[in-house]
């Protein structure tokens, strides 16, 4: 039902005055229908030139071949595949939002699920580009895909990982594309009908046709919950593949079981990261501090620390395993990660990743708009030296001494990365003008059952119990957008 | 009214909607459709709309992905081209799981929403067969086909004390987009 009533102590996922269906479509479709403020354009031209810096830098890598990278032949694998799990990890949250929390009927989803879908279809993209830059031979690209012998290469091996990473991935987008795309549809048509001339003939074409009749409300609801379904699943599957890249290979360091619930922790761990990043600047920015809450910041902390607590259940694993398992090879990696020459780097991923997300128990950091944000850039960079630690510290010490080096990037290597940031924000930032950056139906579905409004109501019209009414005000403390009224409430 | 197609109730809430939609019943009024900006749930139910049938589409698409990876593996790996890789067999099922799981999910997604959009015509280009701009918006719309209900003071009534805030006689049945 629509109207079914929410326990009065959970926290409203809508805040504000005078909230109505019509509001909340003017409030979304703002950044879509108005020119962009000054903060959008400053932020999209500095994007635009890191896009165009990584355009730059990838040209350069295909005409010389990788050779323009830092690699050498004991580190034949470093700054790229790094780059390459960072994003596909990034990527995670967005699909774990839209459809693991789908499944669980965590209704503060509704809100985030749309811009973290588009972040996952836009991390997809960067790791995507890393996996063609890679190849040295970009233009024979085709070649993971299983085509006949006389275009070139035998039938790709179905035992390894690799090509089971190139089903994986190329599923993943193209399935949190469509199911992105189908949700998105209902909200195009919202823009078309609002809009005229020109604009309306494009939101038109790119509707389909949606009229929100009850037969395609109900094969919607179905088809996301499928989607939901099997995408949940599939997100696992991406990122335990992924592991097994490093996981089947004899390299001491990678060859251990622990990696598939290990690299899945830590993708979403990362991915939530990235989705405070990006929502804490636009909640402020769009000014949809009524629809992304406290309560979604404080969650999302929350799945913050869970996850990396995971991650460092299993770095301190990792360790014990590589002690007690006697093999000497495998105690030496862990020792060289440890102490060796990059022990910074391990004890950079140690800090950003297992010791600074513990801050988020303590309730004033995590209900803090500014620790939050700040915390979540170190944990992204936490799970960038992360799986530069993994990579490159397995490989720089290799059986034979005398062949032990260390790993320099490269200018172009630092290029690829800081582009590939750039080719990322650009495409968020031309999300945010032309699509509504939340599910303007979905949140219109909270409206009756968890908005502030709907609560106070209740509690004016004393039809909760007062001690019930009482927890629900003292829980609005934290809200920073709706500090006025609680003084307001109190006194009923 | 004479040239009326189509009745059009407004409700701004939708507890209201389905109070209308109960009170039409009640007069064997029969609906054309409804149009909302949200999923309105137990909806189906009360119009007497079928289940879907699209979760049996989206097994069948499944399960022909997982049959199409484990044949197109097979013939590949085993029948056209075995690699002797030191010695084991050809036919190493296990690794044959990944990228059956994966065809699994993309024929089934893939499958499910072109079902979807191929029953309800949704495709880029095709022309919104919208009743009225505000039904994506805030308004949730009860539409009354006039040719099939004569009494239309009679629906005027029905709508508005189940709490209709507008009651509009539509002359043509689509809104224009031209």
């Amino acid at each position: 039902m629509s109207s079914h009533n929410e326990s009065i102590l959970r926290e409203p996922l809508v805040t504000g005055r005078d909230i109505t269906y019509a509001k909340v479509t003017a409030d979304i479709l703002v950044p879509v229908e108005n020119k962009p403020n000054k903060a959008w354009w400053i932020g999209f031209i500095i994007s635009v030139l890191g896009a165009l810096l990584w355009v730059g830098s990838v040209s350069y890598t295909f005409w010389t071949g990788i050779g323009a990278w830092g690699l050498n032949k004991t580190v034949g694998w470093a700054w790229d595949i790094t780059g390459f799990v960072w994003w596909v990890g990034i990527g995670h949250a967005g699909t774990l939002i839209s459809a693991v929390l789908l499944l669980f009927r965590q209704n503060w989803r509704n809100s985030i699920n749309r811009s973290a879908e588009a972040m996952t279809i836009f991390a997809v993209i960067c790791a995507a580009t890393y996996v063609i830059s890679h190849m040295g031979r970009p233009w024979l690209a085709y070649w993971v895909f299983p085509l006949p012998n006389q275009f070139g290469s035998l039938w790709v091996n179905f035992n390894s990982p690799l090509v089971w990473d190139v089903f994986a991935i190329s599923t993943y987008f193209s399935v949190s594309l469509i199911f992105w795309y189908t949700g998105l549809l209902p909200d195009i048509a919202t823009i078309r009908d609002r809009a005229t001339g020109l604009r309306r003939r494009i939101y038109s074409i790119l509707s389909f046709g949606w009229n929100g009749s009850v037969k395609t409300w109900q094969r919607f609801e179905i088809v996301s919950l499928i989607l939901a379904g099997v995408s949940t699943p599939l997100v696992l599957s991406v990122h335990t593949i992924v592991s097994m890249d490093f996981a089947t290979s004899v390299i001491p360091g990678w060859h251990t079981t622990i990696f598939p619930p290990y690299f899945v922790a830590g993708a979403i761990f990362s991915g939530f990261a990235m989705v405070q990043t990006l929502l804490l600047v636009a909640r402020k920015v769009l000014g949809f501090e009524n629809y992304i809450t406290m309560f979604h910041i404080e969650s999302m902390n929350k799945i913050i620390i869970v996850t990396g607590s995971i991650v460092g259940v299993a770095y301190l694993t990792e360790l014990f395993i590589a002690w007690y398992s006697g093999a000497e090879y495998e105690q030496y990696a862990f020792l060289n990660r440890v102490s060796g020459p990059y022990w910074w780097a391990y004890w950079s991923m140690m800090t950003c990743n297992v010791i600074s997300p513990q801050l988020f128990w303590f309730k004033k950091i995590r209900t803090s708009i500014a620790a939050s944000w700040i915390l979540s850039i170190v944990v992204n960079i936490g799970m960038w030296f992360e799986r530069f630690v993994i990579i490159v510290t397995s490989l720089h010490r290799d059986y034979i001494p005398s062949s032990w080096v260390m790993f320099y990037p490269s200018v172009v290597d630092v290029c690829v990365f800081i582009g590939s940031i750039g080719v990322f924000f650009t495409l968020f930032l031309l999300f945010l003008r032309v699509l509504p950056a939340i599910a303007m139906a979905e949140v219109k579905l909270l409206l009756k059952s968890s908005s502030d409004q709907a609560k106070q109501k209740l509690i004016t019209e004393k039809a909760v119990d007062q001690t019930h009414a009482q927890f629900y005000i003292d829980s609005l403390e934290k809200y920073d957008s709706v500090a006025p009224q609680v003084a307001y409430a109190k006194g009923k | 009214m004479s040239n009326t197609k189509y009745i059009l109730g407004h409700f701004e809430d939708p507890d209201d909607l389905m109070h209308g939609i109960e009170q039409l019943q009640a007069n064997d009024i029969s609906i054309y459709d409804v149009f909302t900006p949200m999923p309105i749930h137990g909806i189906e139910a009360k119009l007497g709309i079928k289940r879907s049938r699209l979760p049996i589409a989206a097994f069948c698409f499944g399960i022909t992905g997982t049959i199409t990876a484990f044949l197109m593996i097979f013939y590949m790996l085993v029948l056209d081209w075995p690699i002797d890789i030191g010695g084991k067999p050809a036919f190493a099922f296990p690794d044959f799981i990944p990228v059956m799981f994966e065809l699994t999910v993309l024929f089934c997604s893939f499958g499910m929403v072109g079902t979807f959009f191929f029953a309800n015509h949704l495709f880029p280009g095709r022309a919104p067969r919208v009743m009225d701009l505000s039904a994506t918006d805030d308004r949730f719309i009860i539409a009354i086909d006039a040719k099939k209900n004569p009494h239309l003071d009679k629906i005027d009534h029905l709508l508005k004390t189940a709490g209709a805030v507008e009651v509009k006689y539509n002359e043509r049945k689509y809104v224009s987009y031209e």
